[in-house]
């Protein structure tokens, strides 16, 4: 099963990165109101149900992935196979 | 304990840095020191030493967040040693990566005695969107803790800080009200004619919350510090070139108390 995890910066909380990649964006003369920085993490878990993935994934924010103190994250289930496999 | 009976040790895994220095500086306090690598520590018995040490760097190229993997692994692979070590009133002190890991294992600020694994602090990205590499002013806030023995409350302190993730945040401002009563709060940032940096850049190099530059646990004798005390050991070590130099940096007093408390373990 294929799961996609995105931690990001819980609201309110200061994202320098983001910060300064919206002033380099706007420096190249594009018009950026704001830029929020994000990681995404993509699982091939060994699962074949999805509402045991998401538990795992969720499991996997609490125990590693997101800190409580700064971050929120969400998961979805993209499916079962890699995007990356799939035949054009 | 006679000193000549006591050891401390330098944890590191890839990434981690300074670990030669800190042997170095306990070394010339006379504290036996053996660097292990965390496949080496495994396998070893922490009960043989007085002191660990988790030092500064980027472990696992602090991917994740800074200190995450490591902070896991140990969870994995020592939490029970380390929760004797911490339960038998042992030092341990976290410097720069080091704080940022026994904040991620939950030690600091948490009970500071289970290593519960769940982060209740974090050290997030500096608010200069820079990596702060310079030396900055410090004021000793607990003398009571065997870290501080020959410093007095107060104290201002010379050391430099070298790191991308410094600002100390908490959950809540009762978790702050909490940790400052408790007198878990034991280094702060201050400016260079000791007046409070009031969270102000430059003197506070990163937005830590309340200035917050070190913490200990509840006892005393577990701190993590985002300044490194091993590079401010030695006179030569100091940014004051061109003067006479001293023998001895501001670093010296914090290894030379730990040391003291181990003579007195």
């Amino acid at each position: 099963m294929i799961v996609k995890i995105e931690v990001k910066l819980k609201p309110g909380h200061f994202d320098p990165e983001g910060d300064v990649t919206a002033k380099s964006l706007r420096d190249l003369g594009f018009k950026v109101e704001e830029v929020k920085v994000s990681k995404v993490y993509t699982l091939n878990l060994l699962s074949g149900n999805a509402e045991e993935a998401v538990n795992q994934a969720k499991d996997m924010c609490k125990k590693l992935l997101a800190n409580p103190t700064k971050d929120n994250f969400t998961v979805e289930v993209l499916g079962l196979e890699k995007a990356d496999n799939k035949k054009s | 304990m006679k000193l000549c009976d006591a050891k401390a040790c330098v944890l590191r895994v890839g990434g981690t840095n300074c670990d030669a220095e800190i042997k170095w500086v306990l070394e010339d306090l006379g504290l036996s020191t053996d660097i292990l690598h965390m496949n080496q520590a495994i396998k070893k018995d922490l009960a043989d030493y007085q002191m660990l040490v988790f030092p500064g760097g980027f472990s696992y190229g602090d991917y994740v967040r800074a200190g995450a993997i490591w902070s896991r692994e140990i969870l994995t692979k020592l939490k029970k040693d380390l929760e004797i070590f911490i339960d038998e009133g042992k030092l341990v002190l976290g410097i720069c990566n080091g704080f940022q890991v026994l904040v991620e294992i939950g030690i600091l600020p948490g009970d500071g005695e289970n290593v519960s694994g769940i982060p209740t602090a974090v050290l997030a990205n500096n608010i200069s969107a820079k990596y702060e590499c310079r030396w900055v002013n410090l004021k000793v806030e607990s003398d009571r803790i065997p870290f501080f023995g020959l410093l007095k409350k107060g104290q201002a302190l010379q050391i430099p800080i070298g790191h991308g993730e410094g600002r100390f945040i908490l959950q809540s401002e009762d978790a702050l009200t909490e940790l400052i009563k408790n007198n878990q709060v034991v280094l702060r940032y201050i400016s260079p004619d000791c007046a409070a940096a009031e969270g102000k850049y430059p003197n506070n190099p990163n937005g830590a919350v309340y200035d917050i530059a070190g913490i200990c646990n509840r006892k005393g004798n577990v701190m993590g510090m985002m300044p490194h005390p091993e590079r401010a050991y030695f006179g030569w070590q100091l940014p004051s070139w061109g003067k006479e130099l001293p023998k001895f940096g501001d670093g010296k007093a914090i290894f030379e108390s730990a040391v003291n408390y181990i003579k007195k373990y």
